[in-house]
This record gives structure tokens, sequence and C-alpha cells, in this order.
């Protein structure tokens, strides 16, 4: 038998009600270490929900969260939270300038990397915004800063909630690109948060597949395109209304 | 940047804050050099005419002390004393100094000075009081005609000599009579009220005279031109001054007290009150009364 | 009379003092109640709200009964000094002060602070970037507290007991000369407590301004 790797996330019956009527309800998922894990996922499949309970943004009213195999339970110690970094679906820029935004993170770990920053700036085409008042910024360039920002500290772990939705050509080439780097050159794993199957197929090694709260199916990416076992992802993939 | 080392500065912040905290108290209690102090509580007629500014440094000087004056109405300057939060009263309104003595809060009342009351009122003066030389007879005639009064209400001297009057005339004027208002303010607001409503009211001579300007509409009607035209010996107020008692807090500074007490009756002194006001309205606003100036001048 | 500049000095001196005093401890107040929920939560804000209209002559009655020889902290022999109206001043300034940045803090946008946790922040350092993020609220709030102490009389003059050159402030320079029936002095003295609050306030919202444009 090949040695398996221990998974980064393991979720054990993770329940939790958001109002009336929806609720997440995830009887067991193993997220891989390394790599792009993609969920897809029609809106209210409960995606950005499990992006949050994973950064440990929100407590779950029922089951066992497991990270690297050890129970976590919420509060989750700061120093944990300090290895994970989000890019927010609708990204929150903090008052003042992009510097301050970009080196916040930084600037609460008492840390300082200017050669990381530098390189960031440029990477995502930020140099000439960085004295720039952020809440003036357009969609693409908050975009940008928001996954600069989640960069800056250099996370191990790389929560996105839909990072390139309602961006242009220009922008989603330059977002996709960096993820491709940071995961294959850092090491960081990526857990991305999408309804572009095509983003999918470009960025992902792996790929789960939710509907109302619950996950239908997930495997290596090749597998989950071209096997898919249950009839509902066939049908999301073929770009049938699901959910 | 302002996030720059959050939790350091809140760190700071709650030292800081803690320094803050005492620091007032820091000053106060543990200033080494602190001057010694003498706090008297006073009534608004003695303070405000501007009597005890006149002779007050001359005893700071004497005996190297801080006077602090604190002017408040006469009822409110014994809760002081019976509170022990001030070291000697100088106030006029004998039967709560008498109280005051009996009650053990001080042990012996002296006369210092005396001025008198006046009953003020509308020139048109609609109870046809002028010229009467008996207050409470004036006031039976405010009374009859139902013209307005107004009361200080406020358990200062003045006050509490208006009710001794009612009483010795047998009206309670304070249930539901409509011609009287019992302000619960000061002399000056008491006058000006009386001024702006063609009202009838006691005060002390010292405090008319000083306002009479802004009073038009007012005018003695019962005391005379000064104190030797009052023929009504119920007007006259006796200032007394009382050294609070050590033997009830500890705390006061009962030997200052002592000095003060025997520097305000000394006869140097009286002879400065007799004096005083005597340049601004042609009269002095206070006599001065001690037992020592007495035997000096029979 | 004090000489006027001696007491403007002893005005600002009393109002800055418990002004800072009351900031210092007012806006975490605040900010605490405003971020966090617990049992009693309502209860304490409904005390802070509250506080926001207390009449401060009932302030200066407390502090003064405390203070006082006959009462609890009597060993102090606080009464009738500046400390004693600064203490009296915290007290009118600090609900106030908690209770409008509580108000804007809790008016910010819950994505603000899930914002900040996700990049890493502490409690504390959450709590000092809402603050940061809901500064004009909390400016406000402290114009409201040292409007609310500046010209406050009635406290001042019961635990203080105007003084000359110890206790004597503004306002209560101005009780005296109107009970005196110097009208005009008296007059005169709130010409120059309403140019100095003006001046204060005129510098608050100097900041005020440079905060604003920042935010964009």
């Amino acid at each position: 038998m090949a040695p398996t790797i221990a998974p980064l996330y393991s979720l054990y019956g993770i329940r939790k009600r958001y109002g009336e009527g929806f609720r997440l309800d995830i009887e067991r998922l193993d997220i891989p270490r390394n790599g792009v894990f993609a969920i897809l996922g029609p809106n209210g499949a409960g995606k950005s929900s499990l992006l949050r309970i994973l950064h440990f943004l929100e407590p779950v009213e029922a089951g066992e969260l497991h990270f690297s195999e050890q129970r976590i339970d919420y509060p989750a110690p700061l120093k944990l939270r300090r290895r994970i970094a989000m890019v927010f679906q609708k990204p929150v820029m903090l008052s003042g300038s992009v510097r301050r935004n970009l080196t916040f993170g930084m600037r609460v770990r008492k840390q300082w990397h200017p050669e990381r920053f530098e390189s960031l700036l440029k990477e995502l085409d930020l140099g000439g915004l960085v004295n720039a008042p952020a809440r003036t910024l357009s969609g693409g360039e908050a975009q940008r800063v928001a996954l600069a920002r989640a960069l800056a500290t250099r996370p191990e772990i790389l929560l996105l909630d839909e990072p390139t939705a309602n961006l242009d050509p220009y922008n989603i080439r330059l977002i996709e690109h960096i993820i491709k780097r940071i995961t294959h050159q850092e090491g960081t794993s990526t857990i991305l948060v999408t309804h572009d199957v095509f983003q999918v197929r470009r960025l992902a090694d792996h790929a789960a597949f939710m509907v109302g709260g619950q996950l239908v199916e997930m495997g290596a990416v090749d597998d989950f395109f071209n096997n898919p076992k249950d009839p509902r992802t066939v049908a999301y993939l073929t770009g049938e209304l699901v959910g | 940047m302002a996030e720059h080392n959050e939790n350091r500065a809140y760190m700071k912040t709650c030292y800081s804050l803690t320094y803050l905290m005492l620091l007032p108290l820091v000053l106060v209690t543990c200033t080494p050099a602190q001057p010694e102090v003498l706090r008297l509580a006073t009534t608004t007629s003695t303070y405000d005419s501007g009597l005890l500014e006149v002779i007050a440094p001359a005893f700071e000087l004497a005996y190297n002390v801080d006077l602090d004056i604190v002017a408040v109405g006469t009822g409110q300057a014994i809760a002081l004393g019976e509170a022990g939060d001030v070291d000697v009263i100088l106030v006029h309104a004998r039967s709560h100094e008498d109280a005051f003595i009996q009650n053990g809060f001080g042990s012996e009342r002296s006369d210092v000075m005396y001025n008198d009351f006046i009953l003020v009122g509308p020139r048109e003066d609609p109870a046809g009081i002028r010229g009467m030389l008996n207050a409470a007879e004036a006031l039976f005639a405010v009374a009859t005609a139902e013209a307005e009064f107004a009361s200080r209400g406020d358990e200062s001297g003045t006050h509490t000599r208006e009710r001794q009057l009612w009483e010795a005339i047998g009206i309670d004027p304070t249930g539901a009579t409509d011609w009287y208002s019992a302000l619960g303010q000061g002399m000056g607001a008491t006058l000006q009220f009386a001024h702006e409503r063609g009202a009838y009211t006691l005060s002390d001579r010292g405090t008319f005279l000083a306002l009479q300007a802004g009073l038009s509409n007012l005018e003695i009607l019962v005391g005379g031109r000064s104190i030797d035209e009052n023929e009504d010996p119920n007007l006259r107020n006796p200032y007394g001054v009382i050294a609070v008692n050590p033997a009830v807090h500890p705390g006061v500074a009962s030997e200052f007290a002592q000095q003060f007490v025997s520097w305000i009756t000394s006869l140097e002194i009286q002879a400065q009150i007799g004096e005083f006001g005597l340049d601004t309205y042609g009269q002095p606003l206070f006599y001065p009364d001690s037992m020592t100036w007495r035997e000096a001048n029979p | 009379m004090t000489p006027l500049t001696e007491i403007v000095l002893l005005t600002l001196k009393v109002s800055g003092i418990a002004l800072g005093l009351a900031t210092i401890v007012g806006v975490p107040l605040g900010a605490l109640l405003g971020l966090s929920q617990f049992r009693g939560r309502s209860f304490i804000v409904g005390l802070v709200y509250t506080g926001m209209g207390l009449p401060p002559v009932v302030v200066g009655l407390a502090v003064y009964m405390t203070l006082s020889r006959s009462g609890p902290l009597g060993d102090l022999s606080m009464l009738f000094t500046p400390a004693a109206m600064i203490a009296a001043q915290v007290v009118i300034a600090l609900p106030l002060i908690a209770g409008i940045s509580m108000a804007a803090v809790d008016g910010l946008d819950q994505a603000i602070r899930l914002q900040l946790r996700s990049l890493g922040t502490s409690p504390t350092q959450e709590l000092f970037s809402m603050l940061l993020e809901a500064r004009l609220g909390v400016l406000a709030g402290i114009v409201a507290g040292f409007g609310g102490i500046i010209s406050e009389v009635g406290a001042a003059i019961l635990v203080g007991g105007n003084i000359q050159g110890k206790t004597r402030i503004l306002s209560t320079a101005i009780v005296l000369e109107t009970r005196r029936g110097n009208f005009g002095l008296g007059l005169a003295l709130g010409g120059v407590l309403l140019s100095l609050a003006f001046v204060v306030n005129f510098l608050l919202m100097r900041l005020e301004a440079r905060w604003r444009w920042r935010r964009r």
C-alpha cells in the first residue's frame, strides 16, 4: 500500500444552521495537503460558510474539525489562525492607503518583509497604487490588493472565495497566475471556491461538488471531470441548473 | 501607522491608564510641601459682597496658612461643617447655629458682626407696607392683600428668618397660595425675580445695596435707608463663627480654626469689617459685634 | 478676583485631564460593549445610555458624598481640590464617550470585523482596529464629552467649592459674578468660555477633516 499523506483538514459530521432553511451538513470530508482544492457548486451550496469554518472564523454547532490530525475547537488559537489567509468574495478594504492594507497582516504579526511586499506589488501590478486610498479602488484593483494582502504573510493555507468573479480577463490572468505560482513554488495549500468549471480545470488538483449545504462528491481533478459519479455533478458540469 | 504594535500600545495604554487614574490622588495626597490649609464655609452674602476677599489675605499672612473659602447657602455651609469637610463656618441662622452646637459639631459660637434685613417690594406697594416699622406686621399686610411674595426657599439664613417672621403672625404661606413663590435660589436671583414680577421679598441689606442698580422696580419699604433707621429688632441679622469640633472630626484643622475665630473677633479686624463698604455705599455692609469689640466700645 | 489666565488654565487643566481619562477608559469600554455579546450586556448598555443623561449636579452630589470626610473616601482629603472636580467630570464624560464610541463601532459593517480577524488580529488588535475604522464616530463621542464638562457648573461648584486661585474655573466664576450682580463680567467670562470651547473644537475638527479624507 502506498504511504498516504495525512490530510490537511478532516471534517466529521460538521453541522451548522444559518437562519431559516439553509444549513451546512458535511458528514465526512478530507481536504488533502498541498495543491489546489476546488469547491464547485451553485449559489447557496454552503461553500463560503465552509471556508469561514475552515478559517476558524466561526463556530460549528455539531461535529469535529481536525487540522493536521488534531481536533480544533472554536475559538482556535491565534497562532493557528495566523497560518491561514483568506480572500473574501467581496473584499473589504480597510481605511487608509493600499500600503496600509498590504502591510496590515505583517504588522499585526510584528513582522516586516520588504522583499515580500515589493515582489507582490510587482507580481500583482500594484506599484502605482501603493499610496492611493484603498476605498477608491476599482473592483479588479481591490481584488488584487485583497489577494496580495492575504499573501503578504506567506500563509500555509490560502482560502479563496470566488477570487475572479466579475473580473476582466487581464485581472483573471494575473490572479490565476499567482495562485499557480504560490501553490507550486511556495507549497501553499489553496482551497478555491468558484462557479467557474474551466477555472477548476486550469488550476485544481482536487475538486469537490456541493449542493444544499452537503458534499456530493470529491476526487482528483481528472477523475472528477471524467467520471463524475453523482447525477447532480454531471448535470452541473454540463451546464444544467442544479440546487 | 496606527496599527503598528497595537498589542504593545494596548499594554502601554493600560499602564498609562492606571497611572493617570492615580495621578490626581497622588497629586493631592503625596505632595510633600503641601501648604497648611484652613477651610471656611460661609454664606454667599459675606463672600459675594467682597468682604472676605478684602480681609482674608491678612489672615493668610499672619498665620502662614491658605484660607480656602467655600461660599454657599447657610444650610449647605452648616452641612459641610457637620460632615467635617470644612474647619470653620461663618453663617447667619441662629437657630441652625444653636442646633449645630447642641449636636456637638462645634463647641462654641462667637458673635462676629451683624447687619439687617429689609423688606423690599415694588414702588407701587400694592399691600401698602411703606413706612411700617414692624416686619411681621408688614408681612401680615402682604398676606392679606395676597400681594406677590418671593421667598428664597433655600434654607439660607435669610429664608430661616423669613419663616420665623411668618410663624410669628401664625401664617403658613407655603401651602396652596398662588401669591407666594419659594424659589430655592440665591439672594441675587430672588431679588431679580421680585424686580421682574413686582413682588415683595426679604433681603439682607448688603446684597440689595450691591445689586440695587439693576433693580429699579424695587425699593426698601420696611427697614429704612440704613440700619440706624431700622426699628424692628427682629430684622437684625447677626453672623456667628463656629470652629468644627475636632472631637467629632479629628481631621479638621482645629488649631487654625481657633486662630481664625480669635482673629476675626479681634479689635483690628472688627474695625476693618466696620469700614467695609463705606466708600462704595456710604454705609457699612456689616457692623462689628464681637465680644471684644463690644467691651472696647460700650 | 483670580487673574483670568489662572482661571482659564485651571479650566483647561481640569477638563483636559478629565477628558483624557474619560477617553482612555471610555473608548475601549465602548468598543468592547459594541463588539461583544455576553449575558447582561443590554443591562450595561442601558446603564451607559442612562449615564449619558445623568444630571451633572447628581454626579457632583455623589462625588461629594464619596469624598466628604464623612464619606468612604474621606481620608484622601480630595474634596475642594481640582482632583475632585476631575473625578466628577470623568464620571460625567465617561458615559457620553463610551456610549457614542459603542454606537460607532456597533454601526460598522460586520464584514470589516471578519476581514480583520482573517488578517490575523488578536482580540485586542481587532478592538483597536475596529476603533480606528470607527474613528469619526469615536471623535464625535469625545467632542460630546468635552462639551459636557467644559461648561458644567453644578458638579464643579459642589465638589470644587469655587475657591479662589484653587478650584475656580470659568463656569463657577460666571456663577459667582452673576450672584454678585456683575452681569457684564459674567457675560464676558461666558465669552471667554465659548471661545475656549470653540478653539478646542476647531482643533478637533481639523483632525476630523484629515481623518475623513484618509478614510476614503
